[in-house]
């Protein structure tokens, strides 16, 4: 039996394997986690004929430098990604969204994200790694999931298995666009917040701060003061849920969000906007826009209906 | 009984028992909680209970908010879970070092240690919720003249285990977390075990605890 692993050179900013997600375990405080951009997830493992709960390597910013060993697997990237393989000390370019064959001692070196933040790779086969809870999703925080919980380290190896015959190209055309705009829907503490504190936080643009990570996106902007109370019992969160701090700045749950939390909730991103949300990196600035209930489950109807368009295309 | 349901976004129900937090009402909660899991409604994701609200997040492919709310407007709730608590009893070092804010609890209850101490090891506690971090247990209530303010300026870096109070509530950080409760002693015992794929938490909604203090040479023992 062949040995196929990768040795981990460089282990990227943040780089961790996720899945799907591990569900009902808020109770005991274990948050949902997850790929954070579901659709790019998704189409990961879609062009490696692999089921869609297959674990992938999620990376943000700088992604990771890695050295193949073993037999020719197909692998893709997906994302906004500038990624290289390097074959007998040549440098070789290919395109997001598209499987490339990784021969024995390639490098492939993922340098950046674009102009976004997070980015996938799926391989031809399985990543080796553990599983907690029904996922292998890694939440450094708790330190559970694949690889003990923690980020990839340096000089690590990720073997691998079920290497599946070199796949067909499957390639697809697909832009990752940008958007400025996150629409949500009114939080249970709207009414904590006078009409004027409303008008500024759908008036103005927020910074995204660099204190932005899987856990949670902080603003800056202007101050959205309460006048009820800038503590409420804490309760349960959901990813996407705005609540406004004391100090008056909104932070936005991601997905390794803390399950309870005692500020007051003023919206909730629609889950239509979320993958796009996650990918706008610090430095950028966003605006809110307030929408119903019944405009925003059309909304992710046709979302849907886009992300499995795109499945259908792949060719 | 759940008072009023609303939504949390479009991929969650916010049910609302009232606005008090009292035993009662969490039992109610925490009932509805256990009945909810036995339910198996389509497309629910995660159940939250906490002092006096239930979220209820869906996957929106499956379901929705409609179909959800009624669904639970319709809950039979067939069995009563409140009459299966636990009494789990934990141990607590309050040397020195573990006691962090034990000095500034004096000043500011104007009580004097033994008596802190005493009157916090004199009471059970129950158990509103578990989160935030995994498996943090949210206990109270705490005897009035053990009242305490958050620290003005949270710690970034709360020790695993330690054990906490504020105002009527205490809590175990079940990892090193950043965090703003008074410090009062730290136990050996792992709250949350992520080692464990069934039950990783020891303590569950509902559950009774109660604490004794242990020296810091017992306490060393049971790290051994």
């Amino acid at each position: 039996m062949n040995k196929n692993y990768f040795e981990v050179l460089r282990p990227g900013i943040n780089s961790t394997f996720q899945d799907n997600g591990r569900n009902n375990f808020y109770h005991i405080g274990i948050p949902f986690s997850g790929a954070m951009d579901n659709r790019n997830f998704l189409l990961a493992n879609t062009i490696s004929n692999n089921g869609i709960n297959n674990p992938v390597l999620e990376f943000a910013y700088q992604g990771p430098k890695l050295k193949y060993i073993g037999e020719n697997i197909s692998i893709n990237v997906t994302g906004d990604v500038n990624f290289k393989i390097i074959r007998k000390n040549k440098n070789l370019e290919f395109s997001c969204y598209e499987n490339i064959i990784l021969e024995n001692n390639d490098c492939l070196d993922i340098l950046s994200t674009n102009r976004s933040v997070y980015g996938y790779l799926s391989i031809g086969g399985t990543f080796e790694v553990d599983y907690y809870l029904n996922s292998c999703s890694t939440n450094t925080k708790a330190k559970i999931g694949a690889n003990s919980g923690e980020k990839l380290e340096k000089g690590q190896i990720i073997h691998l298995k079920n290497i599946k015959k070199i796949l067909p190209k499957n390639k697809i055309e697909y832009l990752n666009s940008k958007i400025e705009n996150i629409r949500i829907i009114k939080g249970p503490h709207f009414d904590y917040f006078s009409k004027d504190a409303i008008d500024l936080f759908f008036g103005n643009e927020f910074n995204i701060t660099k204190l932005s990570d899987r856990m949670g996106i902080r603003l800056k902007g202007p101050k959205i003061s309460n006048i009820k109370n800038t503590n409420i019992k804490s309760e349960g969160l959901v990813k996407g849920v705005i609540q406004i701090t004391a100090d008056g700045d909104p932070i936005i749950m991601l997905s390794d969000h803390g399950t309870i939390g005692g500020y007051p909730k003023i919206g909730v991103v629609i889950s239509a906007d979320y993958d796009k949300l996650v990918q706008i990196p610090p430095g950028s600035k966003i605006k809110f826009k307030e929408i119903n209930l019944k405009d925003a489950e059309t909304i992710f109807k046709l979302y849907e209906m886009e992300t499995q368009n795109l499945i259908s295309n792949i060719k | 009984m759940i008072k009023n349901i609303s939504n949390l976004g479009d991929a969650a129900l916010y049910c609302d028992f009232g606005p008090e937090v009292n035993k009662e009402i969490n039992r109610n909660v925490i009932n509805y909680f256990n009945n909810l899991r036995d339910s198996n409604f389509l497309g629910i994701t995660n159940i939250t209970p906490s002092y006096n609200k239930l979220v209820i997040s869906f996957d929106l492919k499956l379901t929705s908010f409609a179909k959800l709310k009624k669904q639970v407007e319709n809950l039979e709730l067939k069995k009563n879970y409140n009459s299966k608590n636990n009494l789990i009893k934990i141990p607590v070092c309050c040397a020195e070092e573990f006691a962090l804010d034990i000095k500034r609890l004096q000043k500011l209850l104007k009580i004097n240690e033994a008596k802190i101490y005493e009157t916090f090891f004199s009471k059970n506690y129950y158990c509103y919720m578990t989160g935030f971090i995994a498996g943090m247990p949210f206990l109270g209530d705490m005897d009035k003249s053990l009242f305490a303010k958050r620290l003005e300026t949270p710690r970034v870096k709360v020790p695993k285990n330690s054990i906490g109070i504020t105002e009527q509530f205490c809590n175990i950080y079940t990892f090193e977390s950043p965090g703003g409760w008074n410090i009062i002693g730290k136990t050996p015992v792992d709250i949350f075990d992520n080692k464990k794929n069934t039950e990783p938490n020891l303590i569950n909604p509902g559950d009774t605890i109660s604490f004794y203090p242990i020296s810091k040479l017992e306490y060393e023992k049971k790290y051994e």
